[in-house]
């Protein structure tokens, strides 16, 4: 997968968490706790989401990589990087 | 083996459901009665719905609002603020004789009220709001301490502590006389500065958008399964004892039978902590009337009247009911959409103090002349306080702390549960979990919103 589909991807679970955001004007460098007031359960539920859908896990002491869009697609893109595009 | 068993199909076991359900678990969720819904359920009499419990939808905020718990729940159970249908209150009042304070979903109003009626208080009430802002409900520090005495140290009319204090206890406290200050601060934000709403459907449609999700993600609900025993071995729980003999096995188990209900069930010799059970109970006289309340001149969505300026909230013991105080809801009277149109009935409903022992005891020719005398007794009496609808009323119906018992096997028919709550939801036996009523939220948010964070805190950590 390429940082764009990483992307994409991420979008896909916070519309699956947050059903009533508009994501479409999200800033990719801002934290999602500022822009969607996410709280650790809902991070948790990011996690477990990669986990169900990608099979990517994330160790707890990885979690601080997950604040924005822009870090996570970077934490995430040695782990997805092998993965075939969807 | 189940991941877990959850006992109580109402809205914090539903919700602690779909949790376990997301997360993969193999989850149940077992419910003695016949039907869904617990401590807010709803029936249908002689061609007419009916809700059991729910006035209101506290913590009402408005779509697009990202704080609050209604927020939090509606991303945790992965719905939409559509969801629940909640339309907004149109205007409710704290009624004493002389002195009435209204509010609505805008705190401006009651301050402005407050202002009007208690000019020398409103800087007093003002520093209210900010030390009740202060309180981190999360922390839950001095959960305990007393209402009444940090309520005297701010406000220094005691007229005005007894107004503030009527709503509030009514809506969830299950202590009698003072409360828990904790529980008081979450109240008056969810009451005060969120808000009131209902769904057009009432409680139905919340219910039935929460069990379909449950059995969407795999979640199995037995109904009329009743649970007359938690096996524990070694000091953990390995499983419950149906109502039919049959067993079932878990590696956690979550219930919200409520606290001492719970311990009951435990083959344990714990301490069952009988001076902790509510002692709390109610009547409820509902009127279907030949028109709707508005045209009475009635357009207050609830009413909470108390008629002197002392509020007393004990459980009545001189008699069946103690009528001095009193909530009447109006159904009709909600903001709701266009599309939706008008409830097919006027209805009126008012909800008084009553003691389950007397109403438990006495027999069954005595219990419908009682049902009768005090179903007029508590309508005579939210009479003086909102338009005489005696009139009009075209069906009845009424539960007492007795139906409340039979229907969801709670101690005493106390509605808003023990007196001390188990916040954290652990008990002595290490896999077995507290959610509901008395963790120590009430209301439907508050009750969603425990089975939510038991479940993450409990059920899904260990998986």
């Amino acid at each position: 997968m390429t940082p764009a589909e990483i992307r994409a991807a991420i979008i896909e679970i916070l519309e699956t968490i947050a059903p009533d955001e508009d994501l479409s004007n999200l800033d990719d460098a801002k934290e999602f706790r500022d822009q969607m007031e996410l709280d650790s359960m809902d991070f948790l539920d990011i996690v477990m989401e990669l986990r169900k859908r990608y099979r990517v896990q994330v160790p707890e002491e990885d979690y601080a990589n997950l604040v924005s869009m822009q870090s996570t697609v970077s934490y995430l893109e040695p782990k997805m990087a092998d993965l075939p595009a969807e | 083996m189940y991941d877990s068993i959850i006992i109580g199909a109402g809205m914090s076991g539903l919700a602690a459901g779909i949790r376990a359900a997301y997360y993969d678990q193999k989850v149940c969720v077992l419910e003695r009665h016949y039907t869904i819904g617990g401590l807010n359920s709803f029936y249908r009499l002689r061609g007419r719905n009916y809700d059991v419990g729910l006035h209101a939808v506290t913590n009402f905020t408005p779509p697009g609002a990202k704080k609050g718990p209604f927020a939090r729940l509606l991303r945790q159970l992965r719905m939409k603020w559509d969801d629940f249908g909640l339309s907004p209150q149109l205007m409710s009042s704290i009624s004493f004789p002389g002195v009435e304070l209204q509010f609505d979903n805008n705190i401006d109003l009651l301050r402005s009220e407050v202002a009007k009626e208690f000019p020398a208080q409103i800087d007093h009430f003002d520093r209210l709001i900010s030390s009740l802002l202060d309180y981190d409900d999360l922390e839950q520090k001095h959960f305990e301490i007393s209402t009444r005495e940090r309520l005297q140290e701010i406000i220094t009319d005691p007229l005005l502590v007894e107004m503030i204090l009527c709503p509030i206890m009514w809506y969830g406290n299950p202590r009698e006389k003072d409360m828990d200050w904790g529980q008081f601060c979450i109240m008056f934000r969810s009451l005060f500065l969120e808000g009131f709403a209902r769904p057009f459907d009432g409680v139905r449609l919340i219910l039935k958008k929460l069990v379909r999700k449950f059995r969407d993600l795999g979640g199995e609900l037995k109904l009329r399964t009743g649970v007359s025993q938690i096996k524990i071995d070694h000091g953990r729980a390995v499983g419950v004892v149906l109502d039919s003999g049959e067993e079932l096995t878990g590696k956690n188990i979550l219930s919200s039978a409520g606290a001492v209900e719970t311990f009951k069930l435990c083959e344990t010799d714990e301490d069952v902590h009988a001076h902790t059970t509510g002692q709390l109970s109610f009547v409820e006289a509902i009127s279907t009337l030949d028109t709707y309340p508005r045209e009475l001149g009635h357009n207050k969505t609830i009413v909470f009247y108390n008629d002197s300026e002392k509020f007393h909230w004990e459980r009545p013991t001189e008699d069946f009911c103690d009528v001095r105080t009193g909530v009447v809801c109006t159904p009709n009277n909600y903001c709701y959409d266009e599309k939706d149109g008008e409830l097919p009935d006027g209805i009126m409903r008012v909800t008084a103090l009553a003691d389950y022992e007397r109403w438990r005891n006495t027999n069954q020719d005595n219990y419908q002349a009682e049902k009768t005398k005090w179903f007029e007794a508590v309508q005579a009496s939210a009479a003086r306080f909102v338009p005489d609808y005696r009139s009009h009323v075209i069906d009845t119906d009424m539960f007492t702390p007795h139906t409340i018992h039979r229907f969801t096997w709670h101690e005493n028919g106390a509605v808003y549960g023990a007196t001390r709550k188990w916040l954290d939801g652990t008990t002595a036996i290490n896999n077995l979990f507290l959610c509901g009523t008395d963790q120590g939220f009430v209301g439907i948010i508050g009750s969603i919103v425990s089975g939510i964070s038991m479940a993450n805190q409990h059920l899904l950590a260990r998986s």
